[in-house]
């Protein structure tokens, strides 16, 4: 399983996902080597276990995550990281170099290896094959019968296991260029999810808006590409007693990047239509991204400014704490694959607007739905669940029961049955 | 004996047009979609069923007899949208063999919400009826079969009927049969008409199921089952949708061919005939009383009105109307009393049951929403709109509109 972040370190869908998948496997006893690339390690080191420290190509890791026993991990060490563009990467780079360089400066006895000018390319795509480089002569220790890539990074190194050893790659797509990027897509990025979807021997979409997409943009033969749906983790219990928060103001929630993929202007342009006929809302947008700015500047532009509150980028509890105090879950994404945060809002009885343009429409019934481009619609709606209380009882209650039926197991076992089919055809 | 009683109910809802909060206009009804699907039912369904009964009723000379219930609501768009319909029908009621059942002129609900509100519907129903076919009806259906003892009650007190119909469901009947006349508890005059509900579905229902044991059915194998109650019973009460014939089983399952043979199949058995229900009352004597404390209807497999009333969305809308009914009525303003009425119709609720939904099953397929939040939501706005007029907090499109047209007639009487 080439895969992506890990617990506690999870910044969007994806590493939900791979996680999720990953723990579903296990439940189900499928040994899974997972390999993931990673720039942080200093926290890991109470739960793991050094193997391998390191190799001539760039440092491996291995270690053993209690919880799941027939998982092993193999870290490697790379500043690839999911929703990265090469803008962003050479950020990190340069960031990164200027700090070792302070290390040097202070203490010149600092752990080489760590620096050691393997670790990292000088730009994106090197070090997208570097980095598949390093996974095929990992590769050549390891025991496996499926190659499983998930997202375009990995694929490179997919595509160069399964060349070495034969075994059958199967490529699972949790976005595509076209999802994250409009009609500008990056020529370069697109090549190598083609690439990868046409070299794989079976696609895994994560719903039929996907397969669309991969049937109709990357011209990939249909019979193909499959569907899993994701699931979702339940947290159930602590999420029952409802925390003392007091408020007198409504709260609608935007949950995820702000970036021009999750459409937050239409979450802003609704705002304000509510706002003429409703007061005592606020408008909470969690998150960043490279629209953060702009979408501020929209909020104050619209004269909303005081009732519309950035958070930044929200983890772990302060997640939890917020979907408590949230009336109301809005996801107006533009073109949406999957859409996990859904899911989770619907788990901490938050009920929820969600976009057609997205693949989690396609298993949620209970669930409000919009065009994205329709904000008078988002606003009626948004209107109608603060205005109706039995709109929100029902829709929580329902939505909460869906919701058991997506289990993250039942996504292994369809991936099981994946492998099996691509292992006969080999 | 076994005497066959037809009863077909023939009704359409209006449908909501997509009302959001922005919008202001008082006018709440897709009259397009409305027209649209009353003119395909009445090409698919109503003139070529009424056109074949006509003519069995015609060959038959009179031993052919059948019932109908009509809504007003339905009336209405016949006359706007496809009064050739209503011609035909006339022609129905001049045969002699054709009755006329009385029940809530708007399809409604309000039995359970407002008996003002219900005795004045059904009043108004029956003097429908009576000027447009010359009937008084004197047998009595509510909404959905939705039935119960003080229902029961309540219509003896009218003193104009003489029979009330509900569902033959199982656990009111135990072990007796529904081919008797029964008499409702607390009841000395009125009768009860129940209706077989196996023998009913296997037309309305089962008809076109190939998975079904019975699969093809044709007239002489259900005219048997009908004999089959000689000696067990008096009336087999077949009581269905009308849009069965050609909406609900397509015209080519062959249900028009299977209804115009039923007749002569059935009649083949010396001891059978057709009645309509005011010749069964007057024939038959009640066997039994029966005890219904609890709601019933003919809906789903429950039998309960959870189809209109099993949420808390749906039992929010329907308060949030029947409480408006003092300033609707204080108002004083037709249009007003008009559309508050039209929002009663049963079928709005049932658009908003989230029960099955998942499945996407047979409520699927006569909803106009594509869930049932959004329907909720559509028809919260349109309450609220209602409302706000009623509270004279008028829109001056609304004030315009009330001096060009003082008042709209309900229903143009057609003489």
């Amino acid at each position: 399983m080439l895969g992506w972040e890990f617990p506690p370190f999870i910044s969007g869908g994806l590493g939900t996902a791979c996680y999720g998948l990953t723990k579903g496997m296990d439940q189900l006893g499928i040994k899974v080597t997972f390999v993931l690339p990673t720039m942080v390690e200093s926290k890991y080191t109470t739960h793991v276990k050094l193997l391998s420290p390191s190799s001539h190509q760039g440092s491996v890791t291995s270690f053993e995550f209690n919880p799941l026993k027939n998982i092993t991990f193999r870290t490697i060490h790379s500043p690839l990281q999911p929703y990265s563009s090469p803008d962003v990467y050479q950020q990190r780079i340069e960031e990164s170099l200027r700090q070792k360089q302070k290390m040097h400066d202070g203490n010149v006895n600092a752990t080489s290896e760590f620096i050691g000018g393997i670790d990292y390319h000088g730009d994106m795509y090197g070090e997208v094959h570097r980095y598949a480089a390093v996974v095929t002569e990992l590769a050549a220790t390891e025991q496996f019968d499926v190659i499983h890539a998930h997202d375009w990074m990995t694929y490179p190194a997919g595509i160069a296991v399964a060349a070495m050893s034969g075994k059958p790659l199967i490529v699972h797509v949790h976005s595509t260029e076209f999802d994250r990027s409009g009609e500008h897509v990056n020529q370069m990025i697109y090549d190598i999810e083609r690439k990868g979807m046409h070299t794989a021997d079976k696609v895994i979409a994560v719903s039929y808006f996907t397969r669309n997409i991969i049937i109709s943009r990357y011209g990939v033969s249909g019979e193909k590409v499959e569907v899993v749906y994701n699931g979702v983790e339940r947290n159930g219990g602590w999420s029952l007693d409802k925390t003392g928060i007091s408020k007198d103001e409504k709260i609608v929630l935007f949950l995820g990047r702000i970036t021009m993929q999750k459409g937050p202007e239409y979450f802003l342009a609704a705002a304000k239509k509510v706002l003429e006929v409703v007061d005592n809302v606020k408008f909470v947008m969690a998150g960043s991204g490279d629209m953060m700015h702009r979408a501020i500047e929209m909020a104050a532009g619209l004269g909303i400014g005081h009732k519309v509150l950035f958070t930044g980028f929200l983890r772990g509890e302060d997640v939890q704490k917020i979907y408590k105090m949230a009336d109301l879950y809005v996801m107006p994404s533009v073109s949406e694959p999957f859409g996990i945060a859904p899911l989770e809002a619907l788990d901490n009885d938050v009920p929820v607007i969600i976009s057609k343009q997205s693949g989690v429409s396609e298993v949620l019934m209970h669930a409000l739905k919009v065009d994205f481009w329709d904000v008078d619609e988002i606003a009626n709606k948004i209107i109608a669940v603060l205005k109706y209380p039995p709109l929100q009882v029902t829709l929580r209650n329902h939505g909460n029961f869906e919701i058991r039926k997506l289990r993250w197991r039942d996504s292994a076992q369809k991936c099981m049955r994946i492998y099996e089919e691509a292992l006969v055809a080999v | 004996m076994a005497s066959v009683c037809f009863y077909f109910q023939v009704h359409q809802p209006l449908r909501l047009r997509h009302y959001t909060v922005f919008d202001k206009s008082d006018r709440y009804f897709d009259d397009y979609t409305n027209a649209s699907i009353c003119r395909k039912v009445a090409n698919k369904c109503y003139l070529p069923a009424n056109r074949l009964l006509l003519e069995i009723i015609r060959r038959f000379e009179g031993r052919f007899r059948i019932a109908y219930s009509i809504t007003g609501v339905l009336l209405e768009q016949l006359q706007k949208y496809s009064p050739e319909v209503m011609s035909t029908f006339d022609a129905l009621a001049e045969t002699g063999c054709v009755e006329f059942l009385a029940e809530t002129y708007y399809h409604s609900l309000s039995f359970l919400y407002s008996r003002d509100e219900f005795i004045e519907q059904v009043s108004k129903h029956r003097e429908t009826i009576w000027s447009l076919f010359g009937q008084k009806p004197r047998i009595f259906r509510n909404t959905e079969l939705i039935y119960n003892n003080d229902l029961a009650r309540l219509i003896e007190s009218m003193g104009e009927f003489d029979a009330i119909m509900a569902e033959g469901a199982d656990h009111i009947l135990g072990f007796r049969s529904p081919n008797f006349i029964y008499r409702p508890k607390g009841c000395s005059k009125l009768k009860l008409l129940l209706k077989n509900y196996s023998l009913s579905d296997d037309i309305a229902f089962r008809f076109s199921n190939r998975g079904w044991s019975e699969w093809p059915l044709t007239a002489d194998k259900f005219a048997r089952w009908v004999s089959d109650v000689n000696g067990n019973g008096y009336v087999v009460n077949l009581f269905m949708d009308y849009e069965t014939f050609g909406e609900h089983q397509w015209k080519d399952t062959g249900i028009f061919d299977f209804m115009r043979h039923l007749p002569e199949q059935i009649l083949k058995h010396p001891d059978n005939d057709f009645k309509t229900p005011s010749e069964i009352v007057q024939c038959y004597e009640p066997v039994d009383t029966i005890d219904v404390p609890h709601l019933i209807s003919w809906a789903d497999t429950e039998r309960d009105v959870s189809a209109w009333l099993g949420n808390a969305m749906q039992s929010n809308a329907i308060h949030e109307l029947y409480r408006l009914e003092k300033k609707v009525k204080k108002a004083s303003n037709k249009k007003i009393i008009a559309d508050w009425r039209r929002l009663q119709v049963s079928d709005h609720f049932y658009y908003m049951c989230t029960k099955y939904f998942a499945d996407g099953d047979v409520h699927k397929y006569f909803n106009p929403y594509n869930s049932p939040y959004d329907s909720y939501i559509n028809f919260m706005n349109v309450l609220d709109n209602l409302h706000n007029r009623c509270s004279g907090r008028t829109n001056r499109a609304t004030f315009r509109d009330l001096l060009r047209n003082k008042s709209e007639p309900d229903l143009q009487i057609a003489n």
